[in-house]
């Protein structure tokens, strides 16, 4: 018997597929936003709201990669975005070779220039793998409380944007804005925070305008 | 389930490393598991059992896990704990400015393959 060593990271064929979709994104000037949280709280809905304000600037399409995704593809398609279907093998994450699958056709049409990619919801695996994107937003709503931070680190590290969404229902909630935001800056202190309510359309203006 | 995902892409990396050694057999395999990966050891377990049927080149293959311990380091009072006890919180000071120094690693450490002749035999 003989023992070969490898110490090989298993997310390091994963990172070069990663590494080939991003470059190829910024050829073409594309945006491929990988908006990652956890079931619930509210992705389609400020998607929808993305979509509606700012479609007659950017030509949109969101990718489904969400298990419940078939109601959520009619409700985008209402709204004039293309909707694309990415097909997760039942997995709990999109990785870059999946993304890179469902990116094909859209890379060389070149009709689109801003792609939300709706992964999975949870916040553990996504955060794991690189999907490719140009840019990670995460979505952490307030009913999940401000201690999410504290419990799923990772996530917090990996996004370049966080929108912390139904900002309308703070009253009801124990929810610290400041102490979030401070626990947030801590783990990723270049990541943009954006408050919104997708229901009122509050701060929606300030994150548009950071995306446009 | 994120195991069977890992699960794919250790096979996927095996396959590659057969291919540039011309393995046609792998007896086992290591992985390094940190314990804050995400990954829980007995769920990879039951799906390396299940997937390396699939595959003649690991139809034998045992899964070996090597447990890393998670180690957080605190900001404040530069001591170390272990993150699985504590968390984010130091336990010391009670310091939420605090990261992690070890436990999130999943890496592939090594293999087991025939010898040479075992193999042309
Ligand atoms: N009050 C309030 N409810 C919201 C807001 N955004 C989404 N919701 C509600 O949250 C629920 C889940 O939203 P959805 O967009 O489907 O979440 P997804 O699973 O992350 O795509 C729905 O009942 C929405 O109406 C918001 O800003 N404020
Ligand atoms: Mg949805
Ligand atoms: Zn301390």
């Amino acid at each position: 018997m003989k023992v070969i060593e490898l110490n090989k990271t298993i997310t390091e064929s994963n990172d070069k597929d990663a590494a080939l979709l991003r470059k190829e994104l910024k050829e073409q000037q594309m945006e491929l936003v990988n908006v990652m949280s956890s079931p619930g709280s509210g992705k389609t809905t400020l998607l929808s709201r993305m979509i509606q304000d700012m479609g007659d600037k950017r030509q949109i399409g969101v990718m489904e990669a969400d298990i419940a995704s078939e109601v959520d593809a009619i409700r985008i398609e209402k709204l004039g975005a293309k909707a694309i279907q990415a097909h997760t093998d039942g997995m709990c994450h999109m990785d870059a070779g999946m993304t890179a699958r469902a990116m094909r056709a859209l890379l060389e049409e070149k009709s689109l220039d801003l792609i939300f990619l709706e992964n999975v919801g949870n916040l553990i695996c996504p955060a794991e793998f690189d999907t490719g994107a140009t840019m990670n937003m995460m979505i952490l709503s307030v009913p999940e409380g401000d201690d999410k931070p504290l419990k799923y680190p990772l996530m917090f590290e990996k996004s370049d944007v966080l929108v912390i969404t139904k900002m309308d229902t703070l009253e009801y909630f124990d929810f610290d804005l400041e102490l979030c935001c401070e626990r947030v800056k801590r783990l990723n202190p270049k990541i943009k925070i954006f408050p919104v309510s997708a229901k009122t359309g509050k701060g929606m203006t300030e994150l548009e305008n950071f995306m446009l | 389930m994120h195991e069977l995902g890992v699960t794919f892409k250790i096979i996927d990396d095996l396959k590659e490393v057969a291919n540039e050694n011309e393995l046609v057999e792998i007896q086992k395999v290591v992985i390094c598991l940190g314990e804050v990966s995400t990954v829980i050891p007995e769920y990879l377990h039951d799906c390396w059992k299940w997937a390396r049927k699939r595959e003649p080149l690991l139809e034998n293959c045992e899964l070996e896990i090597e447990p890393i311990k998670a180690i957080t380091m605190c900001g404040d009072c530069k001591k170390t704990y272990e993150t699985v006890k504590y968390a984010k919180i130091c336990p010391y000071c009670k310091s939420e400015n605090t990261w992690l120094v070890s436990g999130n690693q999943m890496m592939i450490k090594e293999i087991e393959v025939p010898e040479p002749q075992e193999q042309s035999m």
